[in-house]
């Protein structure tokens, strides 16, 4: 939102002289071999961890752009700061928070303290008490739960076995990077038959307003685990970082159960590249839930193995693209065993010339008999600038699997908009009440603040667009 | 004084002319029932009355409580009292029928909101009144409702907006005889000097169970007889055929 608003990147003496500050540790711009080792060093990592960033390095050189979907010859890869201290991204005072933003938070009803955190002007949130009350609960059923940075000092071994495993360097340019400088992100285990029934939220809510550039999260769930993991916020990401690449991998064995979801709202300079993948053994279960708004390009295809025999996997997805946004979302669900089955629902609005494109894969190996998919993608443009492409893909090589795929674009129903002014409710607020019943099958798997807020937000960034 | 009051009105679709110029009075406290055969423009002279924009006006004048309807929103016409129970009453997934009616009366309230709790209690007390099961507050906004059950919506939706002026526009189609007596029910306890209601029906079956004060005939797009109740009843007797011969004369 509100690209005009956004400030060019400060540099690096403005924040100086700001009274506050300290100079901070950062590789400055741009990347190379010995800025990687510095990154390394700095973290104090293991000798395989600088091996794997280097060698990821050398892929990132040379791997191509995606030759697909939205324009990305304009991210300038040698203007990035590839790593800064995580307490850099305080250094910006209350009163350089654009009047926009400030707004939105005005609008959405955050606390006062979450929305100086979430601009970046606060260090730290007032909720450590929550947080370790929460921290205590989980460490006492044996779940891991800290920042991969930490855990990659404190559990080496288990960071080891699975780091890279889903999704490796070569993948694709962007991950090559990640694998290169990653910093942060969310380490995860969960332990045999253990249930995370704190859903793992209440301190993630706010601290997902610091979400790195290349963040990289790790989640495992042992054998008949289960977990409700919740990330990212609806309020508005202000960043002024042009270019985020996360990594996420999550595994889940057999009989296990993973719901991770995930609402991006970013300001509209951001490109969000992300690859996202989960394996699923044995009777498993994977569900994305993912939400995306903002943002200048969004590429984001979160996929599932489903390695094991009777397991199943879920996309649930939102993206909401305004002005000068384009949205290219999609999953992929690759089925690898026999009784698999999956199911994707990606729902997309496109307001002021905005665009929301679907990308999507099914896959049935050969060794996945009697697999079942069903893909449904459903789009309301607002207006004739608007626009929407959906580019599914299916690889079959069984004879005995199911498909099932609906693709609908619409605009608002004009025969539903008379209906609700014809009981007072005037055309502006009755464009939203139909907006949010199409969401709603997304919005209703939300925790309820999530929900409450997304509604909110949805409508505030859509209020020039209607009425 | 005349609640709604329609002078000469022309009306057209898609440039073909359905009504040619009716006239029809309701006062306050009235409720008048309009029969008349298929195709003769009962349904537009509901829809273009609640200003569906599909419907052009030619010409004529819609007046309520002496205020030119026709120069509001649809929108503003139900704020200022008047309710369309419409024949086919679109599906709205994903907006639960309690929240709609809630917003609604909150689109009527303007600065103060209906506070939740005694809308709630209201919403249940009318739902049983009406027979609904207390799960549909929460379902989709007609979604997956059967004929019979979206019909039973929106009398609810009118007993829970109290409108001045009701529309019902075959409020008794594809109704068995027992959802016929419930919406029956519903009507008359809106019945009071301050509501007034147009019931357009093909069947006099609905009008033995809510009595009308007067009865009008619509043919080819105009209003050619007027009465009371005993109107209805000898058009069960004589069925249309013979105003359609009187009318095809004139």
């Amino acid at each position: 939102m509100e690209k005009s608003e956004i400030p060019a990147v400060r540099n690096n003496n403005e924040r100086g002289t700001s009274d506050n500050f300290q100079p901070l540790f950062s590789t400055g711009v741009g990347i190379n071999e010995a800025t990687i080792k510095q990154i390394s060093q700095a973290k104090h990592e293991p000798a395989w961890m600088l091996g794997l960033r280097l060698k990821a390095y050398q892929i990132y050189l040379q791997k191509p752009l995606p030759s697909y979907g939205p324009n990305l010859s304009n991210i300038d890869l040698d203007h990035i700061k590839y790593f800064q201290r995580a307490t850099d991204h305080v250094a910006r005072k209350w009163d350089e928070v654009p009047a926009t933003i400030k707004q939105t938070f005005e609008r959405l009803g955050v606390p006062e303290a979450e929305r100086q955190y979430l601009a970046g002007s606060a260090a730290q949130y007032e909720s450590e008490a929550v947080y370790r009350n929460l921290k205590h609960d989980l460490e006492a059923q044996g779940i891991i739960f800290m920042d991969t940075d930490t855990a990659l000092q404190n559990h080496s071994e288990l960071v080891r076995q699975y780091f890279g495993k889903l999704v490796s360097a070569d993948d694709n340019k962007f991950a090559a990077l990640n694998t290169a400088v990653w910093s942060g992100g969310t380490f995860l285990y969960v332990p045999k038959n253990v249930h995370a029934d704190v859903p793992i939220q209440s301190y993630f809510r706010i601290n997902a307003g610091r979400t790195g550039q290349f963040e990289r999260t790790l989640i495992i769930v042992d054998e008949g685990g289960s977990v409700n993991y919740v990330e990212g916020c609806t309020a508005p990401n202000y960043s002024e970082d042009s270019l985020h690449a996360a990594v996420v991998e999550v595994f889940v064995k057999k009989g296990g159960y993973c719901r991770y979801t995930t609402i991006q709202n970013w300001s509209t300079n951001v490109y969000s590249l992300e690859t996202k993948r989960a394996q699923a053994q044995a009777h498993s279960t994977m569900e994305w839930v993912d939400g995306n708004l903002g943002s200048k390009v969004t590429m984001k295809y979160p996929s599932i193995y489903l390695a094991g025999e009777g397991s199943s996997g879920s996309m649930l997805s939102i993206a909401a693209a305004g002005e000068n946004m384009h949205q290219d979302t999609g999953a992929k669900m690759i089925h690898l065993a026999p009784q698999t089955r999956s199911s994707i629902v990606s729902k997309s609005i496109c307001h002021d010339g905005g665009r929301a494109d679907y990308r999507g894969l099914i896959k049935y190996a050969s060794t996945a008999a009697q697999a079942q998919a069903h893909v449904e993608c459903d789009t309301i443009l607002m207006d004739n600038k608007s626009s929407s492409d959906t580019f599914p893909v299916n690889e079959i090589a069984t004879s005995d699997g199911t498909i099932e795929h609906e693709a609908r674009v619409s605009k608002v129903s004009e025969e539903q908009l008379y209906y609700l002014q014809s009981r007072g409710i005037d055309e502006a607020t009755a464009t939203q009440l139909i907006v949010m019943g199409f969401l709603e099958p997304f919005t209703k798997q939300l925790p309820m603040e999530y929900a409450v807020e997304l509604n909110r937000l949805i409508q505030f960034q859509m209020e020039g667009s209607i009425g | 004084m005349a609640s709604l009051q329609i002078q000469n009105l022309q009306v057209a679709v898609n440039d073909t002319l359905i009504l040619k110029g009716v006239n029809l009075e309701i006062k306050a406290g009235e409720i008048h029932a309009l029969m008349g055969p298929n195709g003769t423009g009962k349904s537009t002279l509901s829809e273009v009355i609640m200003g569906n924009p599909r419907y052009q006006i030619i010409g004529g004048n819609i007046l309520f409580n002496g205020q030119d309807l026709t120069q509001m929103t649809v929108d503003e016409r139900a704020r200022s009292g008047l309710f369309l129970a419409m024949q086919y009453p679109p599906e709205v997934p994903g907006i639960s029928n309690a929240d709609f009616i809630h917003s609604a009366l909150n689109a009527r309230a303007q600065e103060k909101a209906v506070a939740v709790l005694p809308f709630l209690q209201d919403l249940q007390q009318q739902m049983q009144f009406l027979s609904i099961p207390e799960a549909y507050a929460e379902r989709g906004l007609n979604a997956d409702f059967s004929g019979g059950e979206k019909k039973r919506n929106e009398i609810l939706q009118m007993l829970m907006l109290q409108p001045q002026l009701a529309i019902l526009d075959e409020i008794d189609s594809g109704l068995d005889i027992d959802a016929l007596q419930v919406v029956a029910k519903g009507i008359n306890a809106m019945r009071s000097c301050q509501f007034s209601c147009l019931m357009v029906t093909h069947y006099q079956r609905l009008l033995n169970y809510v009595v009308p004060d007067v009865v009008h005939i619509m043919i080819d797009g105009k209003i050619v007889k007027t009465g009371g109740f005993q109107l209805a009843q000898e058009l069960e007797q004589t069925g249309y055929e013979h105003l359609l011969k009187e009318s095809n004369h004139e």
